[in-house]
């Protein structure tokens, strides 16, 4: 059951998750994130995509506080949740991460048993009533990060022993076993081989199916591969955001062509 | 000046004559054209003083290090075992003849005896003791005539010695300087050559820390062999009892020495660690870059303190403390009597608990900065408390270079020395009550070898075997400690 | 289902993980804390009980010397002078009591030894010395300022009390008040010792002579050997394996000995040089030779990781630069790799000076401790070869003599020592940020 005051937020589609006004993001006296505005849905994998140091992993991360672990970091505006503002000083970050996991750039799994990084969140969280309990969450959650079938017989192995593609499917099956509401992607497959690449993206396509999917990609075919909303950002600017087959086909905006053809980047 | 001083200078001379000789040489040769040569004109002269002292000075120190232990040995021969006393040794008559061997020099060079006379010299004939007593060389005794025998050879024995020091060291210093002189022309590679003796030095210099490590070990293995040959070794390594006695039949067992030394480290780890790891924690995961850049090296401080300084605080300052808290009946603070003197187990190991706290904290710190950030961003990722991510994920991926810090730490406990011999007391025995004082192995060696020592007796050789114990026990540590901290760091370089 | 909660709303179980947050950063700081806290009560505890070892107290006194006593042949001849030993000057201690307290009119019931008694065991000693050194004053009366004894002394730091003497048989309470009569009179106050810090070492009996500065020189001669032998051989053996030595299993074996050396007990390297220096090189015992000589083996590794670190810091691009205009691996080393290293050198030596300064153990198997040192060598080869103290080893001697009064010595000595190891520190540290160069 939705909370009420989810529908009472609700702008012009039911199916928003994050709201986004005004966002401005400071690194010191940089000026890093310039007043994004944004709605990401639900059940949709939203691509953030621009040039190298435009500001769009730094936004990502605002969303589920990392940021505040830099001491520099300065965040102005609101960010709402479910019609939460998350950076109300009476949200704790750390219940805020439970509900929006997040996947990193490097695989990094914890030098610790494949079990162990997967029962680590809901160990934390006390999602667990019991051992058995916590087999079937750890279970469910390999299962549904498709990675299962390739390591049910070594649970107790270390999980850095893992390949490049299972390590960071792992690390995807360590966040949905948290359950949360919405995932976030930093370029998941940038230290990727192209097959295991492959298999990450079929996996977060499965996931639309039950999370807010954002996704920080540094290529545009990825991103038209796997989002069906794309955000284009400049130098700190949100340009352009939409469909992503429209960004694609018909941008608005000539700095968003001038990325997808390949003039700028 | 000695003999020994005139050969130096001449040998240093002759190598400043080679370098100005050879430079000149190779300069004339190229027609005073320095461009001619294959080498600036300094690396002929150095390549000549190289040749000329390097080879003649090292063998006169080596020849220096190695006759006295030639000549004795070549003595000990000559001393009959009936020359040796009741409780006497071997060792103590030969210092015997080295003295009366020293007299008679002193006595010659004062101008009272002339050389022959002294070879000539009869115990039955001359007051020998008398003699020597009147150059100022006083002896315990009179001069048996086998040791004045001895003593005689001695001499002999080592002035001719001398003589074909100081024979071979200048024919080795001539040849140089003749060979280095001709070969100094202007097409010879006078850098090679200088360069490659350079680096000979510089081995040298490199392989000294080794032959440190040989020299310990070796020092001490001869006099704990001596020591075993003197003393059972079941003793030493599985008896009961630790009670010297110097007229004979002593218990040297090292176990009650092993049991004050692991005890008082233990508590001085029981405080360090704690303190030291959470200090570590709080400076490298929680504090500003102001309070760690104050805090951190204020903490160091206490590392930088000499152990003496800790010595006297615990003997003046914390043992009196705990007097008045654990003991003097009623007029102390719990009003017990359990604690009766300054120097006891619990007051050595707190304060030398204090010195390692740096020792503990400044390794994990840098242990725990290795651990990388995205271990830390993932916990939080999850949703992770930062105490949560600190115990759950930071400390077990430190967990084998905290192990390697507190070994090391350990090790340091070991061999610290002056704050058990000041804060410890001296009595060997297994108690486990911490307010009793109790002795080590270092306060051992230092009260056996301090004062009048004797080394041909077991009670001062088993200061050796306790050094090797010690030794091979800190070392084992320290290098199981730094393969751990070195896998460690591999893992993630 | 309960996820779905309000984010504004810390639930019960985020309440109890935030106060487990709180509580696990509380013990950190504690931890600092009491870090801190030990710093501070090491510091202060040294500070208040070494600070009064500066002052001492002294008696001012006019003897007067009279022949009778000191020159019965009346011709100021110095063989006979010193015929006359310290026994026979204490009577002119006596003398000039008496005459001190009908001149200021003190009312006392003391005997004149009783009096002198107040005076330090060394004030005889005094007199005769300034004696030998002026034949010409004999018949004069002279002021003098005397040490009084460490009861004494000990009364006016607060040591020593009325109560506390009960048993004592080198103070009496009627002596006290004496004292107290004297102070009020002016002739005896506290003030500011040199002697403490230039001084030599005093026996047993008289704490209150005892002074830092022979083993000060000790110490300086074993620094100047340390100094002499370790950076040298440091620097070579650190150039040698940082930028000549192939990597096989000889340079390793070398490396491991060299981490491990560097972590062993320091009375093992005490062990070695009575074993080697003295039993078999027999050079003479308490020597600073043997002490800088066992010192050197110790801080070794201390300058060979501290010089090596300095040389891997300076980048290949300068052995590259030289390299290609055809200096030789050598000259490319010794010309640019060296002199761009030499700070970072100078102040890991620094350190490693500091280090072996205040390094104890291995001087007591020396025999550097146990005997007085009361003669400053007047020689650098007796400086060298001549028994010695140290300043560590100075401070534990004092601290096992029985007197609490050397107690004050050695808690002051501490601070004479500190303020060597700081200031050398300093220098390295202020070395380091005016050299220190970012690549």
């Amino acid at each position: 059951m939705k909370d009420l005051n989810t529908q009472e937020n609700v702008v012009d589609t039911e199916n928003v998750k994050i709201v986004a006004r005004n966002v401005q993001v400071y690194y010191g006296d940089n000026h890093a994130i310039k007043d994004v505005n944004v709605e990401i849905e639900a059940n949709t994998v939203t691509a953030f995509i621009g040039p190298s140091g435009c500001g769009k992993s730094t936004f990502l991360r605002c969303i589920n506080r990392m940021n505040d672990t830099i001491d520099i970091c300065r965040v102005e505006g609101d960010i709402l949740i479910d019609g939460e503002d998350i950076y109300d000083r009476r949200v704790d970050p750390v219940q805020l991460r439970a509900k929006v996991g997040m996947v990193f750039q490097k695989p990094n799994p914890f030098p610790k048993s494949i079990f162990d990084n997967v029962a680590y969140g809901p160990r934390i969280h006390g999602l667990a009533q019991n051992k058995a309990d916590l087999n079937i969450i750890v279970e469910s959650a390999l299962r549904r990060a498709a990675i299962w079938e390739e390591v049910k017989d070594r649970l107790d192995a270390p999980g850095t022993g893992l390949s490049g593609g299972q390590q960071q499917r792992l690390c995807i099956a360590r966040a949905i076993a948290t359950e949360p509401e919405v995932l976030l992607m930093d370029e998941p497959c940038s230290a990727l081989d192209p097959i295991a690449t492959a298999q990450v993206e079929e996996l977060i396509d499965e996931l639309r199916e039950n999370y807010a999917v954002v996704i920080v990609t540094h290529s545009m075919q990825q991103a038209a591969r796997v989002s069906q909303k794309t955000a284009f950002f400049h130098l700190g600017n949100l340009v352009e955001y939409g469909e992503t087959a429209a960004i694609f086909t018909n941008p608005t905006d000539p700095r968003t062509e001038s990325y997808i053809t390949g003039r700028i980047g | 000046m000695g003999t020994t001083t005139i050969v130096i200078l001449v040998i240093l001379a002759l190598t400043v004559l080679a370098y100005s000789v050879a430079r000149n040489r190779a300069l004339a040769g190229a027609g005073g054209d320095r461009r001619k040569l294959h080498s600036l004109p300094t690396y002929y002269g150095t390549n000549a003083a190289m040749f000329t002292g390097v080879p003649a000075l090292g063998v006169l120190v080596i020849w220096l290090l190695a006759q006295p232990m030639m000549i004795e040995s070549a003595v000990v021969k000559l001393i009959p075992d009936s020359v040796i006393a009741e409780g006497s040794s071997v060792g103590l008559v030969m210092s015997d003849v080295r003295r009366v061997a020293n007299g008679l020099d002193i006595v010659i060079r004062s101008g009272g005896m002339t050389r022959e006379a002294a070879l000539a010299l009869d115990t039955t004939t001359t007051d020998v003791r008398a003699a020597l007593a009147a150059v100022g060389v006083a002896l315990g005794s009179d001069v048996k005539p086998k040791v004045l025998s001895a003593a005689q050879a001695h001499r002999q024995q080592s002035s001719s010695g001398r003589v074909w020091m100081i024979g071979i060291t200048l024919a080795l210093a001539l040849i140089g300087f003749a060979i280095s002189v001709a070969i100094s022309k202007p097409d010879f590679r006078a850098r090679n050559t200088v360069e490659r003796g350079i680096l000979a030095l510089l081995i040298l210099a490199a392989s000294l820390a080794v032959l440190t490590t040989v020299g310990i070990v070796f020092s001490m293995l001869f006099e704990s062999i001596n020591f075993f040959r003197l003393h059972p070794w079941t003793d030493f390594f599985f008896g009961p009892k630790w009670a010297p006695n110097f007229r004979g039949n002593s218990d040297l067992s090292i176990l009650p020495l092993l049991w004050g030394t692991l005890y008082i480290s233990a508590i001085a780890l029981a405080v360090a660690v704690p303190i030291g790891l959470f200090a570590a924690i709080y400076l490298s995961e929680y504090a500003g870059a102001k309070v760690r850049s104050a805090a951190k090296p204020l903490i160091e401080i206490l590392a930088g303190i000499p152990t003496i300084v800790y010595g006297l605080f615990a003997l003046l300052t914390v043992g009196p403390m705990l007097v008045n808290i654990f003991g003097r009946g009623e007029d102390g603070l719990l009003g017990v009597e359990w604690m009766s003197g300054a120097t006891a187990v619990l007051t050595a190991g707190l304060v030398m608990g204090i010195m390692l706290i740096p020792f503990v904290s400044s390794l994990s710190d840098d242990i725990i900065n290795a651990v990388p950030q995205s271990l830390r961003d993932g916990s939080y990722g999850l949703g992770a408390t930062q105490s949560e991510t600190i115990r759950q994920v930071v400390l077990p991926a430190a967990l084998p270079g905290i192990v390697g810090a507190i070994l090391l730490a350990a090790s340091r406990a070991i061999g610290e020395t002056m704050i058990v011999v000041l804060g410890a007391g001296a009595i060997a025995k297994f108690s486990g009550n911490p307010l009793e004082a109790m002795t080590t192995i270092t306060t051992r060696i230092v009260s056996q070898l301090t004062g009048d020592t004797d080394f041909a007796s077991p009670e001062t050789l088993v200061a050796f075997a306790l050094g090797l114990t010690l030794f091979v026990l800190t070392l084992g540590l320290n290098i199981i400690a730094l393969v751990i901290v070195r896998k460690y760091r591999e893992q993630y370089d | 289902m309960s996820r779905k909660s309000s984010l504004l709303v810390q639930d019960r179980r985020t309440k109890k993980r935030n106060a487990a947050e709180t509580l696990f950063k509380g013990y950190g700081m504690i931890a600092i804390a009491i870090g801190l806290l030990m710093l501070c009560i090491l510091v202060f505890n040294i500070v208040s009980r070494g600070a009064g070892a500066f002052q001492q107290t002294f008696v001012t006194l006019e003897v007067t010397l009279l022949e009778s006593k000191l020159d019965k042949n009346g011709n100021r001849d110095l063989a006979d002078l010193k015929k006359v030993s310290t026994f026979g000057y204490a009577p002119l201690l006596k003398t000039a009591f008496e005459q001190k307290v009908t001149k200021a009119g003190l009312d006392t019931t003391l005997k004149t030894k009783a009096m002198a008694g107040i005076l330090s065991k060394s004030a005889p000693a005094d007199l005769r010395n300034f004696v030998l050194a002026n034949p010409d004053q004999i018949e004069e009366t002279v002021e003098f300022e005397f040490l009084a004894s460490s009861r004494v002394d000990g009364y006016l730091k607060g040591r020593v009390s009325r109560d506390s003497i009960g048993n004592d048989k080198n103070i009496s309470v009627e002596q006290l008040d004496f004292v107290d009569q004297l102070i009020t009179e002016g002739s005896l106050e506290k003030r500011f010792n040199l002697t403490f810090v230039t001084g030599s070492d005093a026996s047993d009996q008289r704490p209150e002579a005892a002074g830092m500065g022979t083993s000060m020189i000790g110490s300086l001669f074993m620094m100047l050997v340390v100094l002499a032998l370790a950076l040298p051989i440091g620097v070579a053996a650190s150039i040698y394996l940082e930028e000549f030595a192939p990597k096989n299993w000889i340079t390793d074996i070398i490396e491991v000995n060299i981490s491990n050396l560097a972590a062993v007990p320091s009375i093992v390297f005490g062990i070695l040089g009575l074993a080697v220096f003295i039993n078999y090189m027999h050079l003479p015992n308490s020597a600073p030779l043997v002490g800088g000589l066992v010192l050197t083996l110790m801080t070794l590794p201390t300058i060979i990781i501290s010089t090596r670190a300095s040389l891997k810091s300076v980048p290949p691009s300068i052995r590259d630069a030289a390299l290609g205009v055809g200096a030789s691996k050598m000259q490319s080393v010794f010309h640019h790799v060296l002199p761009l290293a030499a700070p970072g050198i100078l102040t890991g030596t620094i350190i490693g000076l500091a280090q072996a300064l205040g390094e104890t153990a291995p001087l007591l198997l020396i025999g550097m401790v146990g005997f007085i040192a009361s003669n400053p060598p007047d020689s650098i080869a007796a400086g060298l070869m001549s028994p010695n103290s140290a300043m560590p080893a100075q401070i534990y001697e004092w601290a096992k003599r029985a007197d609490p009064a050397f107690y004050e010595r050695a808690w002051g000595g501490i601070i004479i020592l500190l303020v060597f190891l700081v200031t050398m520190n300093t220098i390295a540290v202020l070395l380091r940020r005016r050299f220190e160069r970012r690549w």
